[in-house]
């Protein structure tokens, strides 16, 4: 089987991650800028994860064999310090055009404040001045429902956003038909406690068709499974689904999404 | 699937995964002192496994758990999320 890894924090992860995805059938793994598990001190702290994600962690996933794409902004746990937020705004456009940059992700809001919602605003105006793919964090556990609600608010209101070309993360089964109802796309992220499972995420599939959806694992520096996405293509296979089926959904349609930037090329 | 099937698929690993929350229920009435919220909100959201329509109960357990208001908050609390909604900020 073949797969592509949409969403991973490879810079959290050890080399022996790398050589089970490669082995799993992983083709590409793209890598959301996001939270450190601590605050940064200073815009010249993203400066250099910015570099981290451009420069070195496509030569560290290179000598596994795997392409490394990502995407770029100030994460939403980050948000509250508009200050900061502006300043690593102004930074961003010296990185969009690298080779492996994808578009402004994961962007969105975390706990639902007025100052995470400006800080969003700005990311996606960036977006759709510099015509970059939009990739959308959702909030975690009791704040997801609201967080997905004002996201889409925002999003709606932006007339120059267009909704194929942006996917929102980490649905789950009370907010994915409000996504794919409002033409986005929908990514489903499977962890061991905090989000979905394997049969959760089929279920969704099943319930709501696969056109618009993609599975990742988002693993990073806390508990999560980096081969959960290829442990669910078992599980599709386990409940019926013909090879060719799950090839379109953890393959094909990561692929679909991100061939609408350029920069993403296999082989 | 079927849902002759589906349970032979999934039947033992819900029964685990029941008895898990029985288990865990039974812990914490064994356990000295006072629950909080999210004691509150687990029975709530267990009420939904039968007062849900069928085919709507996963979705229902989540809103149970989930802050329903509209409004942005003025101020991030903090940064972490606990997995039940206190209800509104006094």
């Amino acid at each position: 089987m073949r797969y592509i890894e949409p969403h991973a924090h490879m810079v959290s992860r050890v080399t022996d991650d790398y050589v089970a995805m490669v082995t799993a059938g992983c083709e590409a793994v793209c890598e959301p800028a996001f939270w450190a598990g601590f605050d940064r001190s200073s815009a010249q702290g993203f400066y250099d994860y910015f570099r981290q994600l451009t420069e070195h962690e496509p030569r560290r996933a290179a000598k596994f064999g795997l392409p490394h794409y990502c995407w770029l902004c100030l994460n939403p746990k980050e948000a509250e310090d508009t200050g900061l937020a502006r300043e690593v705004l102004d930074l961003l456009p010296r990185f969009l055009d690298r080779p492996n940059v994808l578009g402004i992700g994961e962007i969105g809001l975390n706990k639902n404040s007025r100052n995470e919602l400006k800080v969003l605003e700005w990311h996606v105006d960036l977006a759709a001045r510099t015509d970059h793919l939009i990739l959308v964090h959702t909030p975690h556990l009791e704040d997801k429902y609201k967080g997905t609600r004002l996201t889409l608010d925002v999003l709606r209101a932006d007339g120059r956003i267009r909704p194929e070309r942006v996917i929102i993360d980490h649905v789950e089964e009370h907010t994915v038909g409000m996504v794919l109802d409002a033409g986005f796309w929908a990514g489903m992220t499977l962890y061991p406690e905090t989000k979905g499972t394997p049969a959760r995420a089929i279920d969704i599939l099943e319930r709501y068709g696969s056109e618009r959806l993609w599975l990742n694992s988002a693993c990073d520096w806390g508990v999560s499974v980096p081969l959960v996405v290829a442990h669910t293509a078992r599980e599709m296979r386990r409940r019926g689904w013909s090879a060719a089926a799950v090839d379109r959904v953890l393959y094909q349609n990561p692929v679909r999404f991100l061939s609408q930037c350029p920069r993403f090329t296999l082989g | 699937m079927t849902r002759r099937e589906t349970l032979d698929l999934y039947f033992l690993a819900a029964r685990h995964q029941l008895i898990e929350v029985a288990a865990f229920m039974d812990r914490v009435d064994h356990a000295p002192g006072e629950a909080d919220f999210r004691w509150a909100a687990f029975v709530k959201a267990l009420r939904c496994l039968e007062t849900a329509p069928a085919g709507e109960r996963a979705a229902a357990v989540l809103m149970a758990l989930s802050d329903p208001t509209t409004v942005p908050v003025e101020r991030a609390p903090g940064k972490g999320a606990v997995g039940a909604w206190e209800g509104p900020a006094s």
